[in-house]
């Protein structure tokens, strides 16, 4: 069976990480003060969605870590006990280990199980605290104080669950049940395997005759729960054709039971009693994985001992019960409906980036194909032609319209990147004893996916920074009239087909003086008389810091560097504005998606090539005289003062250009890095957004192109790699 | 893909050499000589569309085309093998080849059709010191009395002289 299994850990692994990401969001959005009753539930069923999987692929840690979670979180969730921050705290740690094993059973490295075993102590004495102090509390209502009864008992099992998750049952819940299912489609090293799986449960008894080959009957008496038998048998049994039954006479005691049992099975919500309502709430089939329906153990455990301590009312009085339950379980039976829409709410698809980008390949494609029917029809007479002419419209529309639902499948919003930055806060506040408060905005602003996943660690950093330089301390902040909590504050925009991320913080700002003075010791070109642009673009100098005392999170220069080349990589910009003890801000500007570019098309000879717009200053037609040549060859064009070396394209790509002299052409000034060249090209065509395509895939690199792509009437243009050409620029002139 | 091959060629001959070598082949003419290229590498086969050159190449790669929203090379296997005259008319015809997981475009001077070839059929190839390296050669073939040069043409494209790939594989 481990076979089969395996091709479910990948999505169990991703299934898992999104569920303590939401997990970890909950925790974070938790009001300590005030726990909203969702949050806790959401937090509950992640836990235990992860639970659930990891019991079925036999991640022992994972259950073991996840139990401990659960059962916590299950007294917190039913109002036994209120949320304390150190909670909160343990909480977060645990989701840490929790990742940290995921990514061991995933091949990386192993998690250090002595960290797991330190969280699963404080969970544990946490739930163990509840235990100490619950007695104490008066409780007038004798219907709920047989409530709290049942949560002691529901404890004591705790520290026998942690030992062998997870099917720790009192030995005296010794049961017998009825099983039947037909055998269709199955085959007999099948049904082998799965006698000898009941015969580990227990004691197996074939009632059925051998004759009968397709229809079993078997009774099985097991300590084991029945979602345990369940679970067992619905791996390899159509659960359409299995049936579980609890044997009457076994629990004469609490004969409700058995129409709890069999309605569980059946999902009939008609017979649902408030039982039912409770364990299927903990595990609504849908939510979790889908492939094992019954209730998990540990909740039944719950009803169970409930009913325990209910034996002497008997089934007369069943309907008092269910009363009783429904006042103890109020805060959970209460949130149980709006969980099933929640289900249908949240549908979404498993695609792979490849077939998506097909889709947008193709759809481009048909765009073009579009405007070129769209050139052929414009020239046909619109009154005979006047039905295809319309046709030709909606065409143009539908794939409009196609291509813009087709380009949003990629984008997503960035609270995906955003959402991480509550936790990182949370933890480096602590750690450097300071107040913050982490504002995000505009989460809903959507980027490309490859764009999400590169802007995190960059953004990560730049948070960093400004809670360990930008927020003071809170006696510096009083003493400056601050409030005594600094704010960081994320915020995504649109802006003219850009993205805007900016960080700020309303903390000490830069420090002029002290970013002159550094770079000075450090022997950069610098000047009193320099912007404060100028001034702050020093910090993303290799190896600069100003901070005093070089710390754990930051203070060794290396970094904003990084953080700079990473953005620039993506075709991004960064700017700083700052103003010393007001604040900083640093705004991130990106190109939408990484797939497209803004560019501008140059003509040498009869082909076309794209410039990409962020690199080129300006273009000019110069005049003869300003072309000056070197030692011969080397030709130099002196724009302003400044003499920038030409770039030929014609020369470099051996084209035959129809322009040779250079004042009869165009110079596109061009930067890299502070260094400028002039590119001369026979004309300028346009400004264009273009779709970036590899030249790679089926081609290899060539030099001085960083890519190609399709202009409007189908034929591939080369994407100059501008950096490239001003280096070897550069090179020449030496 | 290669099981789809073999389970073909074990399907339709017996013998345990016809494992290795497919049987059926689009046959295309260079100049005056016929060639063939197994059937299951050939993506498609459209005209000769304007090319964008690019920079530096060597002579028989052309450039590339868009072929819907893939960038393909094209090379012109006439200037490649240096045969006959690499004019381009409305018989000028690129097979797009699937070979070594990449997209590629073969500029030939015509393509005559598909045959099927049985083992009796196909002759190894002589040592020539031809222009082609019989070491892409995969043997000759013979239909009546046209003789067809069986090219390994996924071998041949993926070679190191056909500077085609950054790393070559061989």
């Amino acid at each position: 069976m481990s076979t089969d299994l395996e091709q479910f850990y990948e999505i169990f692994f991703e299934e898992s990480s999104e569920l303590l990401a939401d997990m970890e969001a909950c925790l974070l959005r938790l009001d300590v003060n005030s726990p909203d009753l969702e949050d806790l539930n959401a937090i509950f069923r992640a836990a235990h969605s992860i639970k659930g999987g990891a019991g079925t692929f036999g991640f022992t840690d994972m259950t073991e870590m996840t139990h401990m979670l659960e059962t916590l979180l299950d007294r917190l969730r039913k109002g036994e006990l209120t949320v304390r921050s150190e909670m909160v705290d343990a909480f977060l740690k645990a989701s840490d280990v929790i990742k940290a094993q995921l990514a061991g059973h995933r091949g990386e490295n192993e998690a250090d199980p002595k960290v797991a075993k330190e969280v699963c102590e404080e969970l544990k004495r946490l739930s163990d605290e509840i235990q100490d102090r619950l007695p104490n509390e008066a409780i007038a209502d004798a219907d709920i104080e047989m409530g709290a009864a049942t949560v002691e008992i529901d404890i004591s099992n705790v520290p026998e669950v942690t030992v062998n998750v997870p099917q720790s049952k009192n030995a005296s819940l010794k049961k017998t049940y009825c099983i039947e299912f037909s055998s269709a489609s199955m085959g007999d090293a099948a049904i082998e395997n799965l006698f000898a799986n009941l015969k580990r449960l227990g004691d197996l008894e074939e009632l059925s005759s051998a004759d009968k080959r397709d229809q079993f009957k078997l009774r099985l008496s097991t300590e084991s729960s029945e979602e345990d038998v369940w679970e067992t048998l619905a791996f390899v049994v159509d659960p359409a054709n299995l049936k579980i039954e609890l044997e009457a006479n076994d629990v004469s005691r609490n004969a409700g039971n058995v129409q709890n049992f069999s309605s569980n099975i059946s999902n009939a919500p008609d017979l649902c009693t408030n039982e039912d309502e409770l364990s299927s709430e903990k595990m609504p089939p849908m939510q979790g994985y889908g492939f094992f329906p019954g209730a998990p153990a540990v909740p039944k455990e719950l009803t169970n001992s409930d009913l325990q301590s209910n034996s002497m009312q008997q089934q007369s009085a069943h309907v008092s019960k269910n009363e009783t339950q429904n006042k103890v379980n109020k805060p959970s039976s209460k949130v149980s409906a709006p969980i099933s829409p929640a289900t249908s709410e949240t549908s979404s698809i498993r695609v792979s980036i490849e077939k998506v980008d097909q889709i947008i390949n193709l759809v481009g494609e048909l765009v073009i194909t579009q405007a070129m029917l769209a050139q052929t029809t414009s020239q046909l007479d619109p009154v005979i032609f006047e039905k295809l002419l319309s046709g030709m419209s909606q065409l143009e529309r539908n794939t409009r319209d196609l291509q813009e639902s087709v380009m949003s499948i990629r984008m997503m919003p960035i609270s995906f990147v955003f959402s991480r930055y509550p936790r990182v806060v949370r933890d480096l506040a602590a750690k450097l004893n300071k107040r913050v408060e982490l504002k995000t905005v505009g989460e809903n602003t959507e980027l490309d996916k490859g764009l999400i996943e590169k802007i995190a660690d960059p953004l990560t950093h730049l948070v960093r920074n400004s809670l360990d330089h930008g927020i003071e301390v809170a006696e510096k902040r009083i003493a400056a009239g601050k409030p005594a909590q600094g704010t960081i504050t994320l915020r995504a925009f649109h802006q003219g087909g850009n993205l805007v991320i900016e960080v700020s913080d309303d903390g000490a700002g830069l420090n002029r003086g002290k970013i002159l003075v550094k770079a000075k010791e450090r022997g950069l070109p610098v000047n009193d008389g320099m912007s404060d642009q100028e001034v702050w673009s020093l910090i993303f100098e290799a190896g600069f810091s100003t901070a005093e005392t070089v710390t754990d999170v930051s203070g060794r220069g290396v970094g904003m560097d990084v953080v700079k080349r990473n953005i620039q990589g993506m075709g991004g910009r960064i700017d700083i504005e700052s103003a010393l003890g007001v604040g900083t801000r640093i705004s991130i500007r990106l190109p939408l998606t990484l797939a497209i570019l803004d560019g501008l098309s140059v003509a040498v000879g009869d082909q076309m090539f794209i410039v990409p717009l962020n690199y080129i200053i300006e273009s000019m037609q110069p005049s003869a005289a300003d072309i000056k040549t070197i030692s011969g060859h080397g030709r130099v064009v002196q724009v302003r003062g400044e003499y920038l070396p030409v770039i030929a394209l014609h020369e470099v790509f051996n084209l035959h250009s129809n322009v040779t002299a250079v004042h009869e052409g165009i110079l596109v000034i061009l930067e890299d890095e502070g260094h400028k060249a002039a590119l001369f090209v026979d004309d300028l065509i346009g400004q264009h957004q273009v779709v970036i395509k590899s030249l790679e895939s089926n081609y290899r690199r060539v030099q001085g192109v960083s890519g190609a792509t399709i202009m409007g009437d189908g034929k591939v243009a080369l994407i100059l790699d501008t950096a490239a050409l001003v280096l070897a620029s550069q090179q020449e002139m030496v | 893909m290669s099981q789809l091959q073999t389970a073909i060629t074990t399907s339709n001959s017996n013998n345990s050499r016809a494992i290795q070598m497919p049987n059926e082949f689009l046959t295309f003419r260079l100049g005056d000589e016929e060639y063939g290229i197994e059937i299951l590498k050939v993506q498609e086969i459209r005209g000769y569309d304007a090319i964008t050159q690019i920079a530096n190449a060597p002579e028989f790669i052309k450039g590339v085309v868009n072929l819907r929203g893939i960038i393909v090379p094209i090379i012109d296997m006439r200037v490649k093998f240096r045969l006959g005259n690499a004019t381009y008319d409305q018989f000028t015809v690129v097979i797009i080849l699937n070979v070594a997981g990449r997209v590629v475009g073969i500029v030939v001077d015509g393509v005559s059709d598909v045959i099927s070839l049985g083992l009796e059929q196909m002759r190894p190839a002589p040592g020539l010191g031809s222009i082609i390296d019989t070491e892409y050669i995969m043997g000759l073939g013979t239909v009546d009395e046209r003789m067809l040069i069986l090219i390994d043409i996924e071998r041949l494209m993926s070679s190191s002289d056909m500077g085609l790939l950054d790393h070559t594989i061989n």
